[in-house]
């Protein structure tokens, strides 16, 4: 075998590699779409009975389920506010001043990215329990925010490692005060990290299971119905819903993309 | 700028931990009551045979998992990472995607795969390879594979980003100097991204000792974890500072381990995905 035959091979190769291992990562993703045009009405709702649209009809009825998901979007886009808001903030003031007890700050933010999400659970269910804070929404949000928080820091600390603060300096020596220089100028410079903080944010909120587990009460989320139904079957009108949920989130993430492609492009 | 955060922090990450710490020394009375008496019983009761079964199980699982984990990774990674297709970013973007549908539904839809009814059973019969389901489910195995598929985006990432900064140049100057390929890989491109190595490792190992819903659902109570352990004490065995103490062992492990990647020169940004 010629050298260039040999490499075409390798090429070959490592393309078909590529492409079984994005098999493994979307085989259940297949799984979830196919069984939302299932036909089949009888528990556990495996054996295929033909093609249908019905389930995304009828799980407009399903009104315990549409509850869950109406739950899950109202954490997702209040932890996605707040943890936004206090980790901005967080992120360009530990940047621009130096002050004692950095470093344990830095520690904190750490803890809630590496430990395990059932340390996390539990240490909040005790301290909800103890402070007597009935366990629901409001539980949830403070849990998710917490656990959200780091990561919009870490995006927005990503974009900080760019900054120029000259321009900062400019604006001030040009007669803004600090408000408008922050709105003005340091909020728009920093937008794609916060944008990217954000949505991740989101995304971490929409998909928690563990850490809302044990911290919900009465309340159900999206992810718990589903933990809730695994026991006598996931039924096709909760892969229904996943499937325009993860249609939604796609079209959410390709949309934010190209509009922070178009303004890198007005920019330049 | 950083007060809110600073409470919140405190609040809701440093106070619950030390409560749990505290908790994991207290006692239960008649009422499966936490009340404040002092004592080592929690601790002592980790020590119970059959726990360290399952700390033994949980970290052969972790370790085999975050193994197969860099091993499929690491190749997948490389090639995505210095591809010069123009739907780089697409491939990309296709390793994240599988993240935004519920975990819990999509290791369901494993074992809707796996099932005696599943896909995978009826297209081996209809090929007349076997005439009997085989039984895939529920064995250490089936919640390996679980594991691995929540957790492999984790790897790949950690890894795409160190193999990406990877100079082209040095590739080209070792090969220049006569290297073989897998003198290459050896001395070079694994060195180079050893950074990588590490942190993909730690975001593995460390979250697969706590997935208890994988081990639920695939491992059907064949193959517990720790965080099985813990998620009992919490709901049906309702003895929370046993689940404490449980818990105590993992934010013990998950030091150790950040204490060595942070030895091996890891840098704990990296760890943020």
């Amino acid at each position: 075998m010629g050298r260039n035959a040999k490499m075409q091979t390798g090429k070959a190769a490592g393309r078909l590699y590529c492409l079984l291992i994005y098999i493994f990562l979307f085989l259940p993703i297949a799984v979830i779409v196919v069984n939302s045009f299932n036909s089949t009405t009888s528990k556990p709702y495996l054996s295929w009975k033909g093609f249908t649209f019905d389930w995304y009809l009828k799980l407009f009825d399903n009104t315990a389920l549409l509850a869950s998901f109406g739950n899950t979007m109202v954490i997702a886009v209040v932890n996605t506010l707040l943890a936004t808001c206090i980790g901005t903030l967080a992120a360009v003031g530990m940047y621009k001043y130096k002050f004692r007890g950095r470093t344990v700050i830095d520690s904190l933010l750490y803890i809630p990215v590496v430990i395990p999400e059932i340390v996390m659970g539990i240490s909040l269910l005790t301290l909800f329990s103890k402070t007597n804070i009935p366990r629901g929404m409001l539980t949830l949000i403070l849990a998710h925010v917490t656990f959200s928080i780091p990561f919009v820091i870490f995006n927005v600390r990503a974009r900080l490692a760019g900054y120029d603060n000259s321009i900062e300096e400019a604006s001030l020596d040009l007669g803004a005060n600090r408000m408008q220089t922050f709105f003005r100028i340091t909020l728009p410079v920093l937008a794609p990290g916060i944008g990217g903080g954000a949505l991740l944010a989101f995304t971490l909120s929409l998909d928690d299971v563990i850490i809302s587990y044990f911290n919900n009460g009465q309340t159900k989320t999206f992810p718990l119905k589903v933990m809730e139904s695994i026991k006598s079957g996931v039924a096709p009108d909760i892969n229904a819903l996943s499937t325009l949920i993860l249609i939604g989130t796609i079209l959410l993430v390709v949309l934010t993309q190209r509009s922070s492609m178009k303004s890198k492009e007005n920019k330049e | 700028m950083v007060g809110p955060v600073t409470l919140w922090l405190a609040f809701f990450v440093a106070v619950p931990l030390l409560y749990v710490f505290v908790m994991s020394f207290c006692s239960l009375d008649q009422n499966y009551n936490v009340v404040f008496a002092f004592t080592l019983d929690n601790y002592a009761r980790l020590a119970d045979v059959n726990y360290i079964a399952i700390y033994m199980q949980s970290l052969l699982i972790a370790f085999l998992t975050t193994v197969i984990c860099l091993g499929l990774a690491y190749p997948f990674a490389f090639l995505i990472a210095r591809t010069v297709s123009k739907y780089k970013g697409v491939l990309y973007m296709l390793v994240v995607i599988p993240f935004w549908t519920n975990s819990l539904i999509r290791i369901y839809g494993w074992r809707t795969f796996l099932g005696a009814n599943g896909w995978l059973n009826n297209a081996l019969i209809a090929l007349g390879i076997i005439s009997e389901p085989l039984d895939l489910l529920f064995s250490k195995a089936t919640t390996i594979l679980g594991m691995v598929y929540c957790l492999i985006p984790y790897m790949v990432l950690p890894l795409y980003t160190a193999i990406e900064k990877l100079d082209k140049n040095l590739l080209e100057a070792s090969a220049d100097l006569g290297a073989k390929k897998l003198t290459t890989y050896r001395k070079i491109v694994i060195p180079l991204t050893a950074s990588g190595i590490f942190s993909g490792s730690i975001m593995v190992f460390i979250p697969c000792l706590g997935l208890f819903f994988v081990s639920d659902i695939l491992g059907g109570g064949n193959s517990d974890i720790i965080g099985n352990l813990i998620e009992r004490q919490f709901q049906s065995g309702n003895n929370w500072p046993l689940g404490s103490a449980l818990s105590i062992i993992l934010i013990a492990v998950t030091l150790l381990l950040v204490k060595l990647y942070q030895k091996c020169g890891g840098d704990m940004e990296s760890l943020g995905v």
